[in-house]
């Protein structure tokens, strides 16, 4: 089921990238090829793409993202809250986790506790939305954000749960733990690179926590006119989920240059997916439609 | 201490998850065989210690015994880790307060879904046919309680597999529907064939059902601990007690402790769950500790209920209505039957107490020529109408009226129940969720009540196995609120049909009496619509007569 989903959404990249008559290529082998072409005149247009080559110790933090997100860290776990989309949202994109990842590694979907005695490390992990299911579904979690408080609020919601009391929170960086010589199995960055300073640099990062053959999964809100128009307007504006200036237009990726900055960093995408929300059922679902939010499952290369 | 079953002897098969409701992560896990035990080994081999840890609290020698439980080593350090501070206060998965029809089915239920089976369960009910093992006999008499079962309720059971218990039981499946009327206007017969069905329903005792699931649980590997005493009193987490605990100084396991519900028992246990499930009937004990309000109704009317014998088997449902409510006569196997007898409350007393005989006559009486004529004989009757439309007439239209077997015998005791519906206006507040009567209770004229509690209960295992599938903590509102939103369309849908049902025949009205006697003869003849009647009564249909 999630296969057919994600190879159309692959299929759409394809037929993007010819559309703009970038790509000659038209063999499915060679379509990833294809994408890097055609995408990377955009890129280009980036700032941090003009930018050269930063070291992948480069800081990836921005402070005034940083700030607001302090500013709110109190909220995280109130599911009413400012983070209400991201708890909607959570079991929508743990299903995709779950289906990638049981595949990826060879576990038995049927378990209720599939990704036992893996190593994950949830990159920007905030309250910890989503390091405590990973917990619970067997990981061994190491939870990271660059805001003290969010790792405080992190570390007390825990440890109401045992199991999710095991997770390992600590206040840093990505960068920090690569000089530290860290590796898991899965990296996970969700909605955070949007934050980030220095996004091509970032997925370098998360490219050296994976170990060969693991896998990288981000999320993250697409740059087209309907995210403005669902994300900024809509979130921040109308329906007052998020605070306003959470998001900045210009740092979104497009699913062509996140395909693209993580190809560069050495990780291939091999399943993407959309979120659709249905306002009447106030539920999230998975799409092939990635044109607002979308999630990304990549395999690093040996 | 027979207070606790021993876990049974491993599940063979995989359980077709598909005879579950509409949800698609279940679904998409489709059937296979057996999951990997392996992983889930390190949680089982703690849980099970837990309530190896339980009989303390029942049995006086329990300290000295303790020591001699055998376990692994890994659990005993888990257990220092995770109870150490704990004072030895059990805790669970699921707490299901309420061990009848419905909570048990629930056990069953998660008990064999992939993913919910390594669930740790409590069931707390004092019923002592929970723990007393004793089994049904042929020749005891039959239990004046039993429910109609539909389509729907049957593929639960045997999803959970239960069926087969109840298949070896009395049980009975009928296939056609006599519906009359006092006046004489009208009446209808329902049959199977209409709505391509082999049958319409099946009656089954409660009994018969309850013990099948017991029998069911008892032989499945499933860590369950049944506490034979009632829910006394229950403390839910709050946000400022949990953020109290959180803030303090105190272990890991106090603060986990302050985010569980906290149950207190009559004999004076206590336990703490992730989630507690209300199954414990109409006047739920967790539903008014929640501070979940209803909203509720009672007609002012009882029915009479008992098992009556009759000469030979009977395999059509009869019912008919007189100037004070319908009587119901619903073949139960054998040559027994069950009536449902609606009337005034003190008419009610008087048939339960009247003399044998009497009833027997009264009975005969109400199903006979009793209070009006029988619709043959009026001369516009069914099959007049029917030549009208012959090309939509339903086979069974043409079937002539007759009349139910005659009743010679009482064979139960009877009881009289006020009739009433009731509604819980929510399902579900943190931690704690309503299933079975306890959410909705309705009267038992269309022999709905527990169907709809089995909706509740395919609905809740599957929103918790999806919950399960992502890592999400079982007693979180947001994901209780799915179950929620699935269930309470579809029950006030179905309260909403039996209330009209109600409304609509237990008035004694000239005019009214013909346009009933008009919708019987009309839905006996548009088959169309009587499928959909069928189909409606039968579980499988969300809204009634609008598709
Ligand atoms: C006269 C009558 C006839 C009916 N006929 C039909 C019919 O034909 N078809 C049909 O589908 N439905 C029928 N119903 C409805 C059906 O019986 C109920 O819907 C069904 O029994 C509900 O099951 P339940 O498990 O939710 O509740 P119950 O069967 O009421 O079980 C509740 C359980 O909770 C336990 N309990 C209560 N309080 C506590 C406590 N504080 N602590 C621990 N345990 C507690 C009780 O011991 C009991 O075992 C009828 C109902 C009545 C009254
Ligand atoms: C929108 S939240 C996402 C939280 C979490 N990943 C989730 O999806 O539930 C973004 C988080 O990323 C953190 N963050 C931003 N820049 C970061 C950086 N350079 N390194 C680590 N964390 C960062 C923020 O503090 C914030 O908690």
């Amino acid at each position: 089921m999630f296969h057919t989903m994600f190879s159309r959404s692959l299929y759409q990249l394809q037929k993007l990238s010819r559309r703009n008559d970038l790509s000659l290529h038209n063999s499915s082998t060679k379509f990833k090829h294809a994408v890097l072409a055609a995408f990377q005149p955009i890129l280009h247009t980036r700032p941090y793409a003009n930018n050269p080559q930063p070291a992948a110790s480069a800081s990836s933090v921005d402070q005034a993202e940083l700030a607001k997100f302090a500013a709110i860290a109190e909220s995280w776990w109130d599911a009413e809250g400012p983070f209400k989309p991201l708890h909607v949202m959570n079991p929508t994109r743990l299903t995709f986790i779950r289906s990638t990842l049981c595949r990826h590694f060879g576990k038995d979907p049927f378990s209720a506790r599939p990704f036992e005695g893996l190593k994950f490390i949830d990159v920007g992990c905030g309250g910890g939305i989503l390091s405590e299911p990973l917990a619970r579904m067997g990981a061994s979690v190491t939870g990271i954000d660059a805001v003290e408080k969010n790792i405080k609020i992190a570390q007390v919601h825990a440890d109401l749960d045992p199991v999710a009391s095991s997770i390992e929170y600590r206040c840093t960086t990505a960068e920090n733990l690569v000089e530290e010589q860290m590796k898991f199995d899965a990296v996970l960055a969700l909605e955070v690179i949007e934050h980030v300073a220095n996004p091509a640099g970032f997925c370098k990062s998360l490219s050296a926590l994976t170990v060969p053959n693991g896998a990288t999964i981000v999320s993250t809100i697409n740059r087209s006119m309907r995210a403005y128009a669902t994300a900024i307007i809509a979130a921040e504006y109308i329906l007052h989920w998020l605070p306003k200036g959470t998001h900045q237009w210009s740092s979104f990726l497009t699913p062509e240059e996140l395909v693209l900055t993580l190809q560069r960093a050495s990780i291939s995408v091999e399943e993407m997916a959309g979120f659709a929300y249905d306002p009447l059922t106030g539920q999230w679902s998975l799409t092939d439609d990635i044109g607002v939010n979308f999630i990304a499952f990549g395999i690093k290369k040996q | 201490m027979q207070s606790r079953f021993a876990s049974g002897k491993p599940e063979k098969k995989g359980v077709p998850l598909s005879s579950f409701t509409n949800y698609s992560l279940a679904r998409s896990l489709n059937t296979r065989g057996d999951m990997s035990r392996l992983i889930a080994t390190r949680r089982l081999a703690s849980n099970f210690f837990v309530s190896k840890l339980a009989t303390r609290t029942f049995c006086n020698d329990a300290p000295a015994k303790l020591s001699t439980v055998p376990h692994s080593s890994q659990s005993n350090k888990e257990l220092e880790d995770e109870q150490g501070f704990t004072n030895d206060v059990p805790q669970y998965d699921i707490a299901i307060v309420g061990g009848g029809m419905v909570g048990m089915a629930l056990a069953c239920s998660i008990a064999s879904m992939p993913l919910t089976k390594q669930l740790s369960i409590a069931i707390i009910d004092s019923n002592p046919a929970l723990t007393n093992g004793s089994s049904i006999k042929k020749d005891d008499p039959p239990d004046p309680r039993v429910s109609t079962v539909t389509p729907a309720t049957i593929s639960l059971f045997k999803g959970i597999g239960a069926w087969q218990y109840v298949e070896q039981h009395r049980h009975a499946y009928f296939d056609r529907m006599q519906v009359w009327d006092y006046t004489g206007f009208g009446y209808t017969r329902y049959n199977a064939r209409d709505a391509d069905k082999d049958v319409l329903g099946c009656v089954v005792e409660n009994k018969v059902l309850h013990k099948s699931l017991l029998s069911c649980l008892q032989n499945k590997d499933f860590k369950k601990t049944i506490y034979p005493t009632r829910l006394l009193s229950m403390s839910l987490p709050t946000r400022s007690s949990v953020s109290a605990a959180g803030a303090s100084q105190s272990s890991t396991s106090t603060k986990s402790l302050a985010n569980l519900a906290k149950l207190e028992l009559s004999d004076g246990t206590n336990l703490y769950a992730k989630l507690v499930v209300g199954a414990d009937g109409s006047k739920s004990h967790v539903r008014e500790l929640a501070g979940i309000k209803t909203t509720g109704w009672n007609y002012s009317q009882s029915a009479v209920i008992c098992t009556v014998e009759h000469p030979a088997e009977n395999f059509c449902a009869w019912q008919r209505f007189l100037p004070a409510g319908p009587i119901a006569l619903l073949p139960i196997g054998d040559n027994f039957s069950n009536i449902v007898w609606t009337m005034s409350p003190k008419e009610a007393s008087n048939h339960k107490i009247m003399n044998e005989d009497d009833f027997v006559k009264a009975v005969n009486h109400a199903l006979d020529f009793g209070y009006g004529p029988h619709p043959e004989s009026w001369v516009f009757g069914g099959n007049v109408l029917s030549s009208f439309f012959r090309p939509d007439v339903t086979s069974s239209a043409n079937e002539g009226f007759e009349l139910p077997p005659k009743v010679v015998k009482l064979a139960s005791q009877r009881m009289a129940f006020p009739l009433s519906l009731m509604h819980a206006n929510q399902y579900t507040s943190k931690r704690v969720v309503l299933i079975g009567d306890a959410a909705h209770t309705v009267h038992p004229l269309a022999g709905q009540g527990v169907n709809m509690g089995y909706g509740d209960v395919a609905s809740l295992s599957n929103v918790i196995a999806d919950g399960v599938a992502v890592g999400s903590d079982i007693g979180e509102v947001t994901l209780l609120k799915k179950y929620e939103a699935d269930r309470k369309t579809a029950n006030i849908a179905m309260m909403a049909v039996l209330d009209g049902f109600q409304k609509a025949y237990s008035v004694d009205f000239g005019p009214l009496n013909i346009l009933r006697a008009a919708a019987f003869n009309g839905a006996n003849v548009f088959a169309p619509l009587k499928k959909n009647i069928i189909s409606y009564a039968s579980g499988e249909r969300r809204l009634p007569f609008l598709s």
